[in-house]
């Protein structure tokens, strides 16, 4: 009776599925999928990597010109091409003989701003919104930082404080405005949060062109270096601080906020589904700006660990590409935190590996790009990575394999019982 | 044309939702697929159409087997479908919608809507369907756009049509229509497969009825045999098809509206000045065709309309104004009509959804901090009492049947102390034997002393549960009358006319249909 009562997996075709049911569907599966699709797609990513390492090796092209009369030759060198590779790239993110565990510490340290943002754009993506402004909320929550840690001159321990909390609040700023705009006029937060990207940039290039921002007796577009009151504390003999401690913290805040607040619960009602929160008494305007300005806050928080933690100053290129590839962070984390936690650990592994790479192999630091942009591509297509491993046959009643013409009547598992 | 269904099966994983069927339409028949709402009717017919390929068995035109690898496959074979949602483009002209797909060209790819026109014509005039090919499909009436899906089968020359749920979107005279236009239909040599639930109508048009149960068909009835037969064989078990309630035992007034007015976003009146009164232990059921502002009114009264005047009091309180937690704070608990829309989180466990309005009030709360614990017991409780059919609370909402995600939502409202229960539509999509659990439910709570307001189109829904109808025609009160009221007398409000001249032409046409539910 129960079994009847629960209706079928696949849901037909036909029904009441509208445009928006079938986007919003798509939305869902690509932002919060199985974390299997994530780990097929660095996998398969990784593949098409070494492939493309090994194409350009000089050595591969060579063996290839005899390829017939020494095959073995050939393909050891395309396995040895795609290897060297990655073996050098892992040592120089977790391990190598030398220097023993240091590389992980860096690692780590380039990390820690990719989790926090990755993190602002997760907990958006549960609430349904498309926040791909980390980029300018990490550009002001730096400014803010920066401002905070080289101008004014706090004792020890507060001004820390302080340099975290105007980050923090220059990124949440950033971040509920767009959350403003969009409760209050509906403009669409991808477009918002493409220009707030482009302001925050050309905002950060002006400071940097003006007394306030420059080092004294300077024209160049750089900050002074913040006081040492004002930085993480960072572990000797490595670049690792005390910042990443911080990203372990809000890892936890969020998955707290997410799986067992109140205003978590909202976030993902409203996410999940707008019209019925709004009838469950959500207030859908406010539930939006405040979501907003917590991942700008997140994404402010990694702005902090940038100035206050890894760079000590502020220049134009502070952000780096930092807000973009915590898209890709968030999207291969499947927008949980934990997922995002560890997806922030593969790419700063990528890229403290890549110079490591790039010195022993010479293999180009572009291929850990090319490799991110993969995984970030089969991640945007489950059906292609799931097609590859197979994982597609339970889905696929819509298109007939084999004719039934020669189909006798009822097979095995229907026969059992009589009809009327 | 001759339709046969072999053994047909078709599984979903473990889960088959069609086993060994076997059916025959004969060739200028209606056969009627009777069945509840997940009873495996519109996969059977998802598979006939070609959208499903079948586990097992075959499909035979005039005795020949056939395979249909998708719709066109289907439509080539003479086989044409009206689905219960609408395939039209809302936009497009009729002729273009009914030529899209097999549009006819001029020389040079030019698109010539002309041939298109004249076979609509044709057929409208056929028919008495009264279709102008030229009219925009979303200005059209609900059951206008379901001839133009009838005139697209047609064109197609389709011998056979299904019809999935066509009743479920009309007014009751839009259905008596709509039977004329099947019987028509079936005198010209086209078969119809009917697929629905509502046993009344099956019994007026049918000449074969077959019942469909958990993917099975239980057996063939003749349209001769009583209704609570019928509905026996669709449920398995014995149906009440009335409800036994008590009389009513009103008690004061305390829900009143006055001179309520909502203004639609797009400027239009859709509530006009409605005024009237609930009563503690009182069922006011609000009756009227789809769109009349039923929906409006609802949401007015949980405060998600922003243009309304006039005044809704509980208690004395006055609610407009408030916010909707602030509404649904005071006492009120709310069934949206469309629960996956506005009821549910498909995504959201069903034991967060037994608690989405509640989530931040103790004792699923403290402060801004859940408690788990709390959610999960709540959920095991309320899945005991209403009889949820679900292997554990942490499924999704989205796994369940339509009816168990209706008990869901009235499981939420009905779970805390009431001073208004609302609750639109309330068992639309729900099969019988669930009905007749959420309705008892309904009055419960009304003997309990709460004021309840029903919103229904359904008129046996509101003719069972109300102790005073309410109808509303495009925005207004067109009256409020007792529950004895007939059938047709109401049939008639629903199309504007007052009670009282509704009334007199009752007399002079007193065959009333008998033996309705669902």
């Amino acid at each position: 009776m129960s079994q009847s009562e629960l209706s079928p997996g696949v849901p037909p075709p036909t029904h009441a599925n509208t445009i928006n049911e079938q986007q919003h569907g798509i939305w869902v599966r690509i932002t919060q999928g199985p974390g299997l699709v994530s780990v097929l797609a660095v996998f398969v990513a990784l593949v098409l990597g070494g492939l493309l390492i090994a194409a350009t090796d000089a050595k591969v092209a060579t063996t290839a010109g005899y390829l017939f009369s020494r095959p073995s030759d050939f393909f050891s060198a395309l396995w040895a091409a795609g290897t060297d590779s990655y073996v050098s790239l892992f040592q120089g993110s977790i391990y190598n003989s030398r220097q023993g565990f240091a590389p992980f510490l860096e690692t780590l340290t380039v990390s820690t701003p990719l989790i926090c943002a990755g993190l602002g754009v997760a907990l958006a993506f549960r609430a349904g919104l498309f926040n791909i402004g980390a980029q300018g909320q990490i550009i002001i929550g730096s400014i803010m930082a920066a401002y905070a840690g080289f101008a004014w001159h706090l004792p020890f321990g507060i001004h820390l404080l302080v340099v975290i909390f105007m980050g923090v609040l220059g990124g949440a700023v950033w971040g509920g405005l767009v959350g403003l705009l969009k409760a209050r006029t509906g403009a669409h937060e991808v477009i918002l949060t493409i220009m707030f990207n482009y302001v925050a940039l050309y905002f950060l290039d002006f400071l940097l062109n003006t007394k306030a921002f420059q080092r004294p007796g300077e024209t160049n577009p750089i900050s002074p270096i913040l006081d040492p009151s004002a930085v993480f504390p960072a572990l000797p003999g490595s670049r690792l601080h005390l910042g990443f401690v911080m990203a372990i913290l809000l890892t936890i805040l969020v998955a707290w906020i997410l799986n067992r607040s109140t205003i978590g619960f909202e976030f993902r009602a409203v996410g999940a589904n707008p019209a019925a929160a709004r009838t469950a008494g959500v207030n859908v305007a406010r539930s939006t700006i405040l979501v907003m300005a917590i991942a700008g806050a997140l994404a402010g928080a990694a702005g902090v660990a940038q100035v206050a933690g890894t760079e000590q100053v502020l220049t134009a290129g502070i952000a780096a590409s930092l807000g973009f590839d915590a898209i890709t962070v968030a999207l291969l984390g499947r927008s949980t935190p934990w997922g995002t936690f560890f997806a922030g650990l593969l790419f700063g592994a990528f890229r403290a590996g890549a110079v490591t790479m790039q010195i022993s192999t010479g293999t180009p630091i572009d291929i850990v790009l090319v490799v991110q942009s993969l995984i970030v591509l089969f991640i945007a297509a489950p059906p292609l990575v799931r097609a590859m491993f197979g994982l597609n046959r339970k889905s696929k009643n819509k298109h007939p394999k084999t004719p039934k013409h020669a189909a006798p009547a009822p097979a095995a598992p229907a026969s059992q019982g009589g009809g009327a | 044309m001759k339709l046969e269904l072999q053994g047909i099966s078709k599984a979903f994983g473990s889960f088959y939702a069609n086993e060994d069927i076997d059916l025959v339409v004969e060739e200028g028949q209606i056969h009627c697929l009777l069945g509840e709402n997940g009873a495996g009717k519109s996969t059977l017919m998802n598979v006939l159409y070609g959208l499903y390929e079948p586990t097992a068995g075959r499909i035979l035109v005039d005795g020949k087997p056939v395979v249909f690898r998708g719709p066109g496959d289907a439509m080539a074979a003479g086989i044409g479908m009206v689905h219960q949602h609408f395939m039209l483009v809302p936009v497009f002209t009729v002729a273009e919608n009914v030529a899209l797909g097999a549009e006819s060209t001029k020389a040079g790819g030019i698109l010539d809507l002309e041939v298109t026109r004249k076979k609509i014509r044709e057929i409208s005039d056929k028919y008495g369907f009264d279709v102008d090919p030229d009219a925009i499909v979303e200005d059209l009436p609900v059951g206008v756009q379901q001839r133009v899906e009838i005139i697209k089968a047609l064109v197609r020359n389709a011998e056979v049509l299904i019809l999935d749920e066509p009743t479920a979107v009309l007014t009751p005279q839009e259905t008596d229509e709509l039977l004329d236009i099947m019987r028509q239909l079936k005198s010209n040599g086209t078969s119809i497969v009917f697929i629905s639930h509502k046993l009344r109508e099956v019994k007026a048009v049918s000449d074969v009825i077959t019942v469909i149960r958990r993917g099975r068909v239980v057996g063939d009835a003749p349209p001769e045999a009583e209704t609570t037969e019928l509905a026996s064989m669709m449920v398995g078990r014995e149906v009440k098809l009335t409800m036994d309630k008590e009389p009513a035992n009103p008690g004061e007034a305390t829900f009143k509206v006055k001179n309520l007015s909502v203004i639609s976003s797009t400027g239009q009146r859709v509530v006009d000045d409605l005024s009237f009164e609930i009563h503690r232990g009182e069922i006011l059921a609000i009756a009227g065709v789809q769109g009349n502002g039923q929906t409006e009114l609802t949401e007015a009264i949980l405060g998600i309309q922003d243009r309304v005047t006039g005044s809704i009091t509980l208690e004395g309180k006055e609610l407009l104004g408030r916010s909707v937690k602030q509404v649904l704070g005071s006492g009120i608990g709310f069934v949206p009509e469309d629960r996956t829309v506005d009821g549910l989180v498909p995504e959201f466990t069903i034991a967060e959804n037994l608690v989405l309005d509640l989530y931040d009030k103790a004792p699923f709360a403290k402060g801004i901090s859940m408690r788990p614990a709390e959610v999960k017991k709540n959920a095991e409780s309320r899945i005991a009492e209403f009889d949820v059919r679900t292997p554990s609370a942490e499924n999704l909402a989205s796994s369940l049947s339509g009816g168990n995600q209706q008990k869901v939502v009235m499981a939420r409202e009905l779970s805390r102390p009431l001073r208004l229960f609302i609750a639109s539509q309330p068992t639309r999509g729900v099969d019988v034997g669930s009905i007749e659990f959420l309705h008892r439910r309904i009055v419960e709570e009304r003997d309990g002393g709460t004021p309840v307001m029903i919103v229904s189109t359904e008129l046996d829904e509101v003719m069972q549960l109300a102790d005073r109808i309410a109808v509303l025609y495009k925005g207004r009160l067109i009256g409020i009358v007792g529950a004895d009221t007939p059938r047709d007398v109401l049939g008639l409000m629903m199309a504007g006319v007052s009670p009282g001249e509704a009334e007199g032409s009752h007399q002079d046409n007193p065959d009333d249909m008998e033996g309705d539910f669902a």
